[in-house]
């Protein structure tokens, strides 16, 4: 792609110049000689990249997938991904002379007969929780601070997509070992797949080979999940890391930050170095809970047997969700002439799941149509600026919780002393009212943090002395904020409600984009934008300095910006007019 | 004779002493208690007849059993047909050695799940009414030790009786106690109870007696040589070191996804939060050289 | 205060990305200000020094690494510390020590000693230029021009047609042979007239008086244990998985009176002792959480309740049929034996099966 570098050279001083006449060594010469890498490399060595610990969250996702790979290719250099049974010789005495599959056994010799096998599988299991969890607080950051909108729409569905099939990379992977917990969630995963209309039957006898269990179903997997899946990952990571670079970061505003420029430190050296760092710090963290914590222990869990099963049985974690949705469904199923379409299966785990995928996915194009806001935008938004947003957001964080609770209701009750029956009945109530209440409390929150921070423009912050007057009444001492804290807070857009355009002209044509479509959009977007508190105009912030000078003399502003030490003694204030300009 | 005997050790100058004697009592006291303990009979119900027993095992129960149970053990149902006490009759000594042994019983209040608590009975009071429950009618008796120990077994055959005892355990027990005995959920606030560290005794008659809602593994159900081998399987989970490091719990995915997130990613975004900080910042200019 | 709700919604169209600064105006970067390393030479020297430290650190962590590696034992003789296995806590906790002080140390180089002016870099729209969109646009259209694909309806569509029928049927016809279409293979278990039912895991017979009310047996068909003239199993590896997946049973006797046989089930049960299938009809996990003085049995996977006293209705829980009952008779010696296969499928709903 032709990307402009005029601008570029000229304002990033440190990119292009050398200061000595190109002194690239050997190496880079026989390289550049071939590949041309300099022209390449020229903008990217210097390119700026803003400085936010909440910009880090992607990279805790990016780091636990390389250190996935490392452990998982140590992993495929001891496990058999083969269902032939064996009879165990190995070390782990309760096990010794039981058949199972060569996957479990090969897993039960990693555990016990390889140095630093148990390790590294245990390193393997907390990246891929990490890996997972990552990408869902990093996507939480990127919607709640609207960093999704355009230009970024694509690497938001490039994410979603990177959830999702690292969701399925994790099943996958679980369900190597062949083991009881692991192997009882392949036998519900079969019985997703029968439940599904016309197709059910044929595609469970495909997937297993045969009837449930069959005898392919680990290699299967195995394949998925260190080939297919992977292979996928890698190249999607690849366009989200691409499309970051050629869009640039986003950046927080505040002094010297428009949408046009972006202020930070240079990838060379201070980002690689953040960046490089924090790749063995997410490498030695993992490896920290590998060693202590230990994770998945499938040598209690013994083979897979169908007519074996263990109390809490669940999947990890981020199967959680849909998991509680299977749980709290009613029993419903219908027979539909000779056939029998299980409801209660079907509609919790194929139908749920695939719905709120697929608009987690349109989340931006739904703001986009909503908002009618075609602006690029490189600037972020704190949550509170946009309040709609941010209470659908938590509504359906709301609504993934409640379930993913109810996934977990058996140690639920055992470990808090409830009812099973209880928290289900509560949670088929709770995931359509929890979410409904969240969006009412987020968005009222967030309009009146909205008033709080037009308080602080308007009369300054509370400075932590009260004062009395000589009538006996007591006064808070406000102190203006600094200039810059001030811009921070106004460097957001007056929000805009769409106008509605002439119904019909002077022949009643009607005006095109007028239908019920247009209507509906428009009744969204008065409700999201309708209720937001926007930052005050010019004139109401004079105003307000009017005010308290003339009216409020004992809250008579500084004139420089306070640096909080007026009134401890911290240092001398002589000259300063603090109490009503009388000293 | 001298007046003082220099030349003799210490300990024979203090001989004749006025404390001597007195010594000399306190160790001829300590001496008979001793050996009297040693060789006297160690359980009162051993030297006691069993119809002694079995009658102080009914006063016993006349006071702090009878009223959810009836006078003779016969159960007592309240006005509404509701069962405030099964019958005992039958149940046998083995299921009053637990129940009241793990101080379930007496219970708190009526109910389903009889949770284990500070037992209310010394051992001999528990042994006194387990005699008498017996002599209500036939039942199972406290097992003996040979009945769920596997110390006498060859190595060879404790082995194969661990894992034939893990076989049983899976797929008996594991549904309602979980995999490493943590325990599980049941119907309407009930729970089966942890397992892992309970006494072996208990644990056998737990199995032969069904208590509360819990079902029967009687003798024609799992034979006494497969419950001793689930009782050795269950000792060797106990006494095997956590392999992988701290367990949290034995619980399974759901407290593992809790420390991913809680732990893992509280240390990891911590660590963010320090990269990306602003470093302290000096009054002081720098001198470009 | 006076609230500022619908005031400041201007109706109009948004502006063409210029921020509006209004009320206050941008101050600009702030002064930059130094860090004690930078102008303190012995801060300086001393970050550098923690630094390296950290770095002497991450090799001490890794020669304890190797150390562990090759002095603590797995395996059969497994060393132990405080309860935990020695050699997962060691190899994790120096590897730890060895990556983390590699990644502190070069983080506080960055946050420390390397410079941290604040630059500034131009943002370029990500949209190309007219001048680049017209190019690109005018040789896209000389090309397809040049092919000829727009003037040429039968090479065009020929073609599609052809890739189409490749495409599609192709890949999909070769994946006929993932596995063997499912038949009638959901209806009908190992299960048969006459066979005894056997304790799972030792696999030895039951008589009706071996078990007391109350008592839940964990139970499979006899089929799976038996063994051919050399000891050896008829059913084994793959095919015995398939067949206790879904002719695991179990065995739960109670008092006759607490009993309510199905229709047509009176003789189904021996003694007060009824048979049902173990395989949950929600999504497959077997059952055997058996609660004796209510006669529930509670799946662990979804919680899913059935009343084993009233053929195994459904009380509570996302299953939406009840577990199939398996009919029982006594044989010639006085062993439990099944009548009969089920009368209808084990396990999980799905599309074909018959409305029962």
């Amino acid at each position: 792609m032709t990307i402009d570098t005029s601008k570029v050279a000229d304002s990033n001083k440190s990119a292009a110049t050398a200061r000595k006449p190109g002194k690239l060594g050997a190496v880079g010469t026989w390289a550049d000689d071939r590949l041309g890498l300099a022209t390449a490399m020229r903008k990217q060595v210097r390119k700026v990249f803003p400085d936010h610990w909440s910009f880090m969250l992607g990279e805790i996702a990016l780091w636990s997938f390389v250190v996935l790979l490392l452990t998982g290719t140590f992993l495929t250099l001891w496990f058999k991904p083969s269902m032939a049974e064996v009879t165990y010789m190995g070390s782990y005495d309760q096990l010794r002379g039981i058949h199972m599959s060569d996957a479990f056994a090969s897993t039960l010799n990693i555990s016990f007969d390889v140095r630093g096998g148990l390790l590294m599988r245990q390193m393997h299991h907390w990246a891929a929780m990490l890996f997972i969890a990552s990408m869902m607080v990093h996507m939480m950051r990127v919607f709640f601070t609207g960093a999704f909108r355009k230009p970024r729409e694509l690497n938001w569905v490039i994410g979603c997509l990177l959830l999702l099939l690292g969701t399925l990379e994790g099943f996958t992977g679980y369900s190597l070992p062949d083991d009881l917990l692991s192997g009882t969630g392949v036998r519900a995963a079969d019985g997703f797949v029968k439940s599904m209309p016309v197709v059910g039957t044929y595609m469970s006898f495909f997937l297993f080979g045969g009837e449930f269990p069959g005898d392919v179903i680990i290699p299967r997997l195995y394949v998925a999940h260190v080939l297919l899946l992977p292979g996928i990952l890698l190249a999607l990571i690849a366009a989200h890391m691409l499309l970051l670079v050629y869009h640039k970061h986003t950046q927080w505003p505040g002094p010297g930050r428009t949408e046009q420029n972006v202020v930070g430190y240079p990838l060379l050296p201070v980002y690689a170095a953040k960046a490089g760092g924090f790749f063995f710090i997410v490498f030695g963290v993992t490896a920290f809970m590998g060693g202590l914590l230990g994770i998945n222990p499938v040598w209690k869990y013994g083979p897979y047997d169908p007519s074996k099963v263990t109390a809490g049985s669940q999947p990890d974690w981020y199967m959680g969700w849909p998991d509680g949705a299977l749980r709290i469904m009613p029993g419903w199923e219908s027979h539909i002439g000779p056939f029998t379409m299980p409801w209660n299966v079907f509609l919790p785990i194929i139908v749920l799941p695939g719905l709120a995928f697929t608009i987690l996915l349109l989340l931006p194009f739904i703001e986009a149509w909503i908002t009618g806001d075609k602006r690029n935008h490189h600037l972020l938004q704190r949550p509170r600026n946009a309040p709609t947003r941010t209470a659908v957001f938590v509504a359906l964080m709301t609504f993934y919780g409640l379930m993913w609770a109810a996934g977990g209701n058996d140690i639920i009750a055992i470990v808090l002393g409830f009812s099973i029956n209880q928290i289900t009945y509560f949670m088929r109530a709770a995931v359509f009212i929890g979410p409904v209440i969240a969006f009412i409390i987020t968005r009222r929150w967030c309009i009146s943090l909205q008033r709080a921070d037009n308080d602080k423009l308007l009369h300054g912050y509370e400075s932590g002395v009260i004062m009395r007057s000589a009538e006996g009444g007591y006064t808070e001492r406000h102190l203006p904020i600094d200039g810059g804290r001030a811009y921070t807070l106004t460097a957001r857009d007056r929000d805009e409600v769409a106008a509605s355009r002439g119904e019909t002209d002077a022949n009643g044509v009607a005006a095109p984009g007028t239908g019920r479509i247009e209507k509906l959009r428009l009744r969204l977007n008065r409700g999201w934008y309708g209720h937001n508190v926007q930052k005050p105009t010019r004139e109401e912030l004079e105003e307000a300095h009017h005010h308290a000078e003339h009216e409020h003399e004992l809250q008579a502003g500084l004139d420089h910006p306070a640096d909080g030490h007026q009134f401890d003694g911290h240092h001398t204030v002589e000259e300063e007019a603090l109490r009503g300009g009388k000293n | 004779m001298r007046f003082l005997n220099r030349s003799a050790g210490r300990i024979s100058r203090h001989r004749r002493g006025p404390l001597a004697g007195l010594l000399v009592l306190l160790l001829g006291l300590l001496l008979t208690g001793g050996l009297y303990t040693v060789f006297a009979p160690a359980q009162a119900d051993t030297t006691a007849s069993n119809e002694e027993l079995v009658q102080e095992g009914r006063e016993l129960f006349l006071v702090n059993c009878s009223f959810c149970h009836g006078q003779n053990g016969e159960g007592v149902r309240t006005v509404d047909g509701n069962q405030l006490g099964p019958s005992l009759v039958g149940v046998g000594a083995a299921a009053v050695d637990f129940q009241v042994g793990t101080g379930r019983m007496p219970m708190a209040q009526p109910g389903q799940q009889a949770p284990r608590k500070k037992p209310t009975f010394s051992d001999e009071e528990t042994a006194a009414m387990a005699a008498f429950v017996a002599s209500l009618g036939p039942g199972p008796a406290i097992p003996d030790e040979s009945d769920y120990s596997i110390e006498g077994l060859s190595a060879e055959e404790r082995e194969e009786a661990i894992v034939r005892g893990g076989q049983i355990f899976l797929t008996n027990c594991t549904a309602c106690h979980n995999f490493t005995g943590s325990g599980g959920a049941m119907p309407r606030g009930g729970y089966a109870p942890r397992i892992l560290d309970v006494e072996p005794r208990y644990v056998y008659e737990a199995l032969l007696t069904g208590p509360q809602s819990m079902p029967n593994f009687s003798n024609g159900n799992l034979t006494p040589e497969e419950k001793r081998d689930v009782i050795a399987y269950l000792e060797s989970l106990r006494d095997d070191p956590n392999y992988g490091g701290f367990g949290m719990g034995g619980l399974g995915p759901v407290a593992e996804g809790m420390f991913a997130w809680i732990v893992g990613l509280g240390i990891l975004v911590g660590f963010a939060v320090w990269i990306a900080a602003h470093s302290t910042r000096s009054k002081k200019e720098k001198v470009e050289a | 205060m006076t609230s500022h709700e619908g005031e400041n919604l201007p109706e109009k169209r948004p502006g063409s990305g210029e921020l509006t600064a209004d009320p206050v105006s941008d101050p600009g970067l702030p002064a930059h200000t130094w860090r004690p390393t930078d102008v303190d030479a012995r801060a300086e020297k001393r970050a550098e020094r923690q630094i390296a430290a950290m770095f002497g650190l991450s090799a001490v962590c890794t020669v304890l690494f190797v150390v562990s590696y090759f002095t603590l034992e797995i395996g059969e003789v497994t060393t132990t510390i405080g309860g935990l296995g020695a050699s997962t806590v060691a190899l994790g906790l120096s590897l730890a020590g060895a990556l983390l002080f590699i990644g502190i140390g070069i983080i506080q180089w960055a946050r420390k000693l390397m410079a941290d002016h604040e630059m500034i870099e131009m943002r370029h729209p990500a949209s190309s230029s007219p001048e680049d969109r017209e190019a690109t646009v005018a040789a896209l259209n000389t090309g397809i021009e040049e092919s000829g694909i727009g003037r040429r309806p039968l090479v065009r569509n020929s073609l599609l047609g052809a890739l189409g029928v490749l495409a599609l049927p192709v890949p999909v016809v070769l994946l006929r042979d993932l596995g063997p279409l499912p038949g009638d293979a959901l209806t009908k278990t190992i299960w048969s007239e006459g066979m005894r039912v056997v304790r799972d895991v030792t696999g030895t017979p039951i008589r009706a008086q071996d078990l007391q009310v109350g008592d839940l047996v964990n139970a499979e068909p006899a089929a799976i244990f038996e063994t051919d003239e050399e000891g050896e199993p008829l059913v084994e590896g793959v095919e015995l998985h398939v067949a206790k997946s879904k002719a695991a049973v179990v065995l739960v006797r109670m008092e006759p009176d607490d009993i309510v046989h199905g229709e047509g089930r009176e003789d189904w049960a021996v003694d007060g002792i009824l048979c049902y299938s173990k395989i949950c009809t929600h999504v497959g996990c077997p059952i055997s959480l058996y609660e004796r003085t209510t006669h529930h049995v509670l799946c662990p996977c979804h919680q899913s309740t059935f009343d084993l006293a009233d053929s195994a209705r459904v009380v509570f829980g996302p299953a939406a049929r009840p577990l199939p009952q398996l009919p029982l008779a006594v044989d010639s010696e006085g062993y439990l034996v099944a009548q009969s296969d089920f009368d209808e499928p084990v396990g999980p709903s799905y599309w074909e099966r018959d409305s029962r």
